[in-house]
């Protein structure tokens, strides 16, 4: 670790809704160093001006409380705070929040839907999404990002004792847009949050899934599948913070890259302070590189600040196509194209499959397959 | 009828001579057994004929029924009806056993087979090499212990039909059931249709199982001496030392 590389134990320490209270980046910080700034369209500078659009829909059974509501509500923000200055940004700017709450035991059986929809990406938006499941709720919530935009946003789930949520966030972007995006699951005792990345489209996207516990017994799973086209630049940045004991976090990202200039960031940082004794942590990153001019940043971070831990891990694997693997294909018969498919689609679709919202599944399926015949 | 040919075949890895003009001929209702120590090439010649990347062919031919084998990719060897049982099957994450096998199935044969079908044939020619039908969901080759993975090459053997099947060291690895129960498989095989076999191992224990018609002693990149099954007799008895200190 260098002078100026600070630990992980610090990257949320600074933490404000004021814009003000963050620095404009340069890109040397050790959280902005891979993100092209000259890309960002001024949302990381002040530069970017609120007046673009886009439209969110949400469609949710009755039981489920939908509001759209300003930024006085007490429960905007009451699960995160801003800890950089894009997020704080967003916070200092948008002008009216969705809050989402499942209420006290109830299950929701059909999956919440929020359509996030871009009308343009020459004009900045900022949104903010508040997601709230009651005690002893459950719920599947599916987050659809399409549209043109340069949007930057704070989600925040907001998890109470034994309640559990599935996330699925879509990032399918048109090409021309740029999107950073913070969301942080907040814990309760015995939660359980399952957050699962999709994210193909896009010039630019930065997302920050985020994990803090609040109590004991909190179950933290985060999961993400990228495919990077030639000029994409595609970003995630995990923390599992682990501050309580006897909490578990699973991160496993995986991306394919092909094409000049396919350039994807993946930072897995993980914390276990002192007082989280009994943590269970493990995390992952796979990155399936298929032709020349592509570039992986792969980071894991894991930092113990105790000596009683239940489990903890990394690993970080960047790779060319396995030609023995597609030896194995080929020699069964199987054309050289088809069977590079093949080991792609089972690659990603390990986690793919872990998709239980069918139609989701099926779509991102049917996308992957789009990005491997182009 | 189906004929494998192979002439003064020269192979290369990494600058390497490693076959050094080798002479074969493998016709439909034939079972050829190479033996040979190990280090003598035998693996090379089956990766050759295959197709894989790593090997050169410096010199030499190799036909299938008067095609240019060493002129086509490795998919379309494949589909000539050519066949390669390797010793070390590859873990293809993400696959399962069906997708693959059908995906195979399709290329070899040329169309899409009926999924009933194809479902059923997959099932019983499972049952018949006693894998557990919960294989057919799983990643290929991943997890596999030796003798399953070794279950799924003839599988596949069986599955594809080829015209001649090379089977590289199927054998090592087995224990005497599982042995029993690959041998079965490549007998079916070999009975079904007009088809040829080359098997190459470095132990005449297989050959107790499969019945060869032809034995070769494979050393120092060619072969040194054929025969009859007699001569995996005196192999058995006398081992390899008199092939691999001739020519020294």
């Amino acid at each position: 670790m260098g002078l100026d590389v600070k630990p992980v134990s610090t990257l949320s320490e600074k933490a404000s809704y004021d814009v003000a209270d963050f620095a404009v980046p340069t890109g040397r910080e050790e959280e902005w160093r891979f993100t092209p700034l000259n890309r960002l369209r001024g949302l990381h500078d002040g530069t970017a001006v609120g007046d673009g659009k886009v439209v969110v829909e949400v469609n949710a059974d009755p039981e489920v409380r939908v509001e759209s509501v300003g930024r006085g509500d007490p429960r905007v923000g009451s699960g995160y705070t801003p800890t950089d200055r894009i997020s704080a940004q967003a916070y200092s700017s948008f002008t009216t929040a969705t809050v989402i709450t499942v209420p006290r035991e109830a299950s929701v059986e059909r999956p919440i839907t929020v359509r996030l929809r871009g009308e343009s990406a020459e004009q900045a938006a900022y949104g903010h999404l508040t997601v709230i499941v009651e005690a002893f709720g459950s719920a599947t919530l599916v987050l659809d990002h399409t549209g043109s935009a340069t949007y930057a946003d704070n989600v925040e789930f907001v998890i109470g004792e034994q309640a559990s949520l599935k996330v699925l966030s879509l990032q399918e972007w048109r090409d021309d847009t740029v999107h950073v995006s913070h969301q942080h699951a907040h814990l309760a005792k015995d939660a359980s949050f399952r957050g699962f990345n999709v994210t193909l489209g896009g010039d630019l996207v930065r997302i920050r899934p985020s994990v803090s516990y609040h109590g004991q017994g909190g179950d933290a799973e985060l999961y993400g599948v990228y495919f990077v086209d030639a000029g994409q630049h595609l970003e995630h940045r995990l923390l599992a913070d682990h501050s309580v004991p006897n909490c578990r976090s699973r991160v496993d990202y995986r991306g394919a890259l092909q094409g000049e200039e396919a350039h994807t960031v993946w930072i897995g940082d993980v914390v276990i302070r002192a007082e989280a004794e009994g943590t269970d942590t493990y995390e992952l990153n796979r990155n399936l590189v298929l032709t020349d001019g592509t570039r992986v940043d792969s980071v894991p971070n894991l930092e113990i600040l105790t000596g009683e831990v239940a489990g903890a891990g990394h690993a970080s694997a960047s790779g060319r196509l396995d030609d023995q693997q597609l030896f194995y294909l080929q020699a069964r018969g199987i054309p050289a194209a088809e069977a590079k498919r093949m080991v792609v689609r089972g690659f990603l679709g390990q986690l793919v499959q872990q998709i239980e919202v069918e139609e989701v599944r099926e779509r991102v399926e049917a996308a992957i397959d789009v990005e491997l015949a182009k | 009828m189906a004929t494998l040919e192979i002439r003064d075949l020269h192979v290369t890895v990494a600058d390497k001579e490693i076959l050094k003009g080798v002479n074969l001929t493998v016709k439909a209702g034939e079972t050829h057994a190479i033996m040979g120590p190990n280090g003598s090439g035998k693996s090379t010649l089956a990766y050759a004929i295959a197709g894989h990347p790593k090997y050169t062919v410096t010199s030499g031919s190799v036909t299938l029924d008067g095609e240019d084998v060493l002129a086509m990719e490795v998919d379309e060897r494949a589909r000539a009806g050519l066949f390669l049982a390797m010793q070390y099957p590859v873990e293809v994450p993400g696959v399962s056993v069906s997708n693959f096998m059908r995906t195979a199935v399709t290329a070899v044969r040329g169309e899409a087979p009926k999924l009933r079908l194809f479902s059923k044939e997959l099932k019983e020619r499972m049952a018949e090499l006693q894998m557990d039908p919960a294989f057919a969901q799983r990643s290929v080759n991943e997890g596999f212990s030796g003798g399953e993975k070794k279950r799924h090459e003839i599988l596949q053997l069986e599955m594809l039909q080829p015209k001649i099947a090379v089977l590289d060291e199927t054998d090592s690895g087995l224990d005497v059931d599982a042995l029993k129960v690959v041998s079965e498989g490549v007998n079916r095989f070999s009975a079904a249709g007009e088809t040829g076999v080359l098997l190459i191992t470095h132990y005449t224990r297989i050959l107790r199982y499969v019945k060869p018609d032809f034995v070769h002693v494979f050393a120092d990149g060619h072969i040194v001496a054929a025969g009859g099954p007699e001569l995996a007799d005196e192999l058995e008895a006398e081992g390899y030392e008199k092939y691999t200190k001739a020519g020294v």
